[in-house]
């Protein structure tokens, strides 16, 4: 596209895209210090991770008072106006995945091998860490997508959701299973449950930012036909857990 | 709170056109030369009653050139030769047994610059009645004037100051007059040619409310260099380059999304 005849126009879009690939560098490594910090159960980690958060709401609040102020003196149209407007909605998309982030991080066990051993965790771990590996590519595929304005690449990880819905579904269930049979696990499997929670929903972002590059680049909503996992299967009868604890 | 629901929601401006909106006005292969430059090129268009639609392009690009034809305006030019036609309800304008003086009273016209006539407020809505003999006698033109000026949003401003020379009210108070001489002939279709473009903001304010309104009753096309009054006042926004009709849509379409690029280009400021 040819440059905008106001030059500081243009480079006020351009700035705004350089900004908002930068917040998405960000999430990135902040997801992906929150899952080292799960897989090391490596507290100090855990830490930067939650206190390094503060940057990615500030970065966010500097680029929507720039998405503002483009609004109000550009008067953006067009291809101009939806990526003004994505850039607004990604942005508060990505402080999200940031949020998510954190709370995985605060969810960081301190439980020693051991102990973890005994209750079968490790394998938990593993399925979680697992989930985590797919939800780094989602994110990761999704920010290229949108940076290189490439629809295709958009609705593959728009696709590939339903991957992590299942996983997130046999985590789930695998999860009740453990902590059904074993009261020692309760803890920390509600701790990985809320861990597989957050990377479900981070999944589910990088499904909208998906959408918003479809947007910026076709002009219309990608329609709302994603392929979803299966529904959960049934919880169990909280009757049934308090008759178990109270033979 | 209301409980109330609403149930029907209206047009929005700067939206779609109503669905359901009739033709007012069609242009059919229309050419103007002016001597041997070719100012439109074979343009057609559907011109939508109870619709406000909005002529966009660059300097040149012949869209006050178009606006004119639908008036005939154009025939007081020496030098300019239309072919095609122009429908008003079916019937071409450009037909020998057509009156182009009442023509332009059933396609009403305002100009970019507010030109009252120099007479009092009063006899500037009254002349096209008037001449047109529109009406019986002095009760029936007083309804007249007044009604005008109204639904021009100006009544209150100059009720008690009707006898006073137009040429003495403000730019934009001037411009609303004029809106209410072209609405005292009872128009069918409004033709504004930058009817804001010389005023400040709250009077165009004025002018964009009162051509919200005007809406209602008449089929109005204006044309505007603002790129955002046209977003706000129209429902339908046709795009001019080089004498040719590049896009015609819906305007919400044609400002969030439009089709072809040189569109986009242009009212995203890219013109090359």
């Amino acid at each position: 596209m040819a440059p905008h005849i106001v030059s500081a126009f243009e480079s006020d879009l351009q700035e705004l895209r350089a900004r908002l690939s930068e917040m998405g560098g960000l999430a990135e490594e902040q997801l992906s210090e929150s899952l080292d910090a799960v897989r090391r159960r490596d507290l100090p980690l855990a830490r930067r991770v939650i206190t390094k958060d503060l940057e990615l709401d500030q970065r966010e609040i500097a680029l929507e008072e720039l998405a503002v102020r483009t609004l109000a003196l550009r008067q953006p149209l067009a291809q101009d106006l939806r990526e003004t407007i994505a850039a607004l909605k990604i942005a508060s998309t990505l402080e999200r995945i940031g949020d998510l982030s954190k709370s995985i991080a605060k969810r960081v066990s301190p439980m020693s091998e051991t102990d973890l051993a005994a209750i079968g965790g490790e394998r938990l771990n593993n399925s979680i860490l697992g989930m985590g590996q797919l939800a780094q590519t989602q994110l990761s595929d999704v920010l290229d997508a949108y940076g290189a304005r490439d629809t295709a690449a958009a609705v593959n990880v728009w696709r590939r959701d339903v991957e992590i819905d299942e996983l997130y579904n046999s985590l789930f269930r695998e999860l009740i299973d453990l902590m059904t049979r074993e009261r020692g696990a309760v803890s920390h499997g509600a701790h990985l449950m809320f861990v597989a929670k957050n990377l479900e929903r981070i999944g589910d972002h990088a499904t909208f930012i998906a959408e918003m590059t479809y947007y910026v680049v076709i002009g219309q909503p990608l329609s709302d036909d994603r392929p979803k996992g299966d529904p959960l299967f049934p919880l169990p009868e909280v009757d049934s857990l308090t008759d178990r604890e109270t033979v | 709170m209301s409980d109330q629901v609403e149930t029907t929601t209206p047009v929005a401006s700067g939206g779609g056109a109503d669905p359901n909106a009739a033709v007012k006005m069609v242009g059919k292969g229309v050419n103007v030369y002016y001597g041997d430059a070719h100012a439109i090129k074979d343009v057609s268009i559907d011109i939508l009653d109870k619709t406000v639609t909005a002529f966009i392009g660059p300097s040149g690009c012949g869209k006050s050139t178009f606006l004119r034809c639908l008036n005939r305006m154009n025939d007081t030019i020496d030098v300019a030769r239309i072919t095609g036609t122009i429908e008003l309800d079916g019937q071409n304008i450009y037909d020998k047994n057509i009156d182009p003086v009442q023509l332009r009273a059933r396609v009403g016209m305002v100009f970019q610059k507010p030109n009252p006539f120099p007479k009092s407020i009063y006899d500037n809505v009254a002349y096209g009645p008037r001449i047109h003999g529109l009406v019986a006698n002095k009760a029936d033109l007083d309804v007249i004037v007044e009604s005008s000026l109204r639904r021009a949003a100006m009544w209150d401003e100059v009720k008690d100051r009707l006898d006073q020379p137009g040429t003495g009210l403000s730019g934009g108070q001037q411009q609303r007059l004029c809106i209410a001489r072209a609405i005292a002939t009872a128009p069918e279709v409004l033709l504004m040619d930058e009817p804001a473009s010389a005023l400040d903001p709250i009077a165009t304010a004025k002018i964009e409310e009162l051509i919200d309104e005007l809406r209602e009753n008449y089929s109005i096309v204006i044309v505007t260099h603002s790129m955002q009054q046209a977003a706000r006042v129209s429902q339908k926004t046709a795009f001019f380059h080089l004498g040719i009709l590049v896009e015609y849509d819906d305007t919400s379409k044609i400002f969030t999304n439009p089709t072809d690029q040189r569109t986009q280009d242009y009212i995203t400021g890219r013109f090359g």
